[in-house]
């Protein structure tokens, strides 16, 4: 997500506990989009989301004369989103309870279509047996459209926790560090995650494009 | 390496977390083959785009009584 351009850490929360009105603002309209598409990863609806967004506000608001400077102040504020998110997640029964605690059969297996490739008795096993097919150019700004268009769409069909973990790092842009932080969980765990996250996504894609193409 | 290796690699490769040995097989594969390119790319262009998914603020009722709620918020 785009981040306009905010002053450092130190001089937002200087002035956010002077209570100038005007930083608070920038903060809340700079950050609350991609703080909705974090919630959304959580919680069932758009307006379920909206509503975690704004308690966490207010939890910033609670919490930002004690805000220690341990983490970015952006991550603090996820910290208090994504415990926020997950409590309305899990009331709404949309999450899986103990991200990075339970082993899914999700969690394991190829990430493409074992037949996609050469078998063992072929001279090139494991090779493509044919390329995946050309996507049209990214450049063309239709193209460009529709795909984020599939996108914006396409996480609410992955399992719960490879939904928050893609959401994090490719949507609202946090670090592999960050996100394992976030949600408490190891760094093998955060990759396994967005791995299949990711290779799900560009699947859905390419089930896509090869329906445009053959329409 | 195999492709059906290399796919598997793509998100570590990404990050910067291949073993030296395995980045070395990874980049070498990718140089031979069109399939595991396009493969690389495809995925490039799927993180790409979610950096990029149209924006939503806070609905402009919610947003005032944020605003609201600071401005009657307590010096701490």
């Amino acid at each position: 997500m785009a981040h306009t351009a905010l002053p450092a850490d130190a001089v937002v929360v200087t002035r956010l506990r002077a209570r100038d009105e005007t930083m608070f603002a920038a903060l809340v309209d700079a950050w609350s989009p991609g703080m909705l598409r974090a919630a959304r990863a959580y919680v069932a609806d758009e307006h379920t989301a909206q509503d975690v967004v704004q308690e966490t506000w207010l939890g910033v608001l609670r919490g930002i004369d004690g805000f220690q400077g341990l983490s970015s102040l952006r991550t603090w504020v996820y910290r208090i989103l994504v415990n926020k998110a997950k409590t309305r997640g899990v009331r709404d029964a949309r999450i899986v309870p103990g991200l990075g605690v339970v082993v899914d059969d999700e969690d394991h297996g190829p990430t493409v279509d074992p037949a996609r490739f050469r078998s063992t008795d072929d001279p090139y096993p494991g090779h493509w047996r044919s390329s995946p097919p050309a996507w049209p150019s990214p450049e063309d700004g239709a193209v460009a459209a529709e795909t984020r268009r599939r996108l914006a769409a396409a996480p609410a069909g992955l399992p719960a926790r490879q939904r928050v973990v893609v959401t994090l790092r490719d949507v609202t842009g946090h670090s592999s560090d960050e996100v394992c932080d976030l949600l408490s969980i190891s760094t093998a765990n955060q990759r396994v995650l967005l791995h299949r996250g990711r290779a799900a996504l560009r699947a859905a894609l390419e089930q896509h494009w090869i329906k445009e193409a053959t329409a | 390496m195999n492709c059906d290796e290399f796919v598997e690699l793509v998100t570590a490769y990404l990050d910067g977390a291949l073993a030296p040995a395995d980045e070395q097989r990874f980049v070498e594969h990718l140089t031979e083959c069109d399939g595991c390119d396009r493969y690389l790319e495809q995925i490039r262009t799927t993180v790409r785009a979610l950096g990029r998914l149209p924006e939503q603020g806070l609905a402009p009722e919610a947003r005032d009584r944020l605003l609201a709620a600071f401005r009657d918020w307590p010096t701490g």
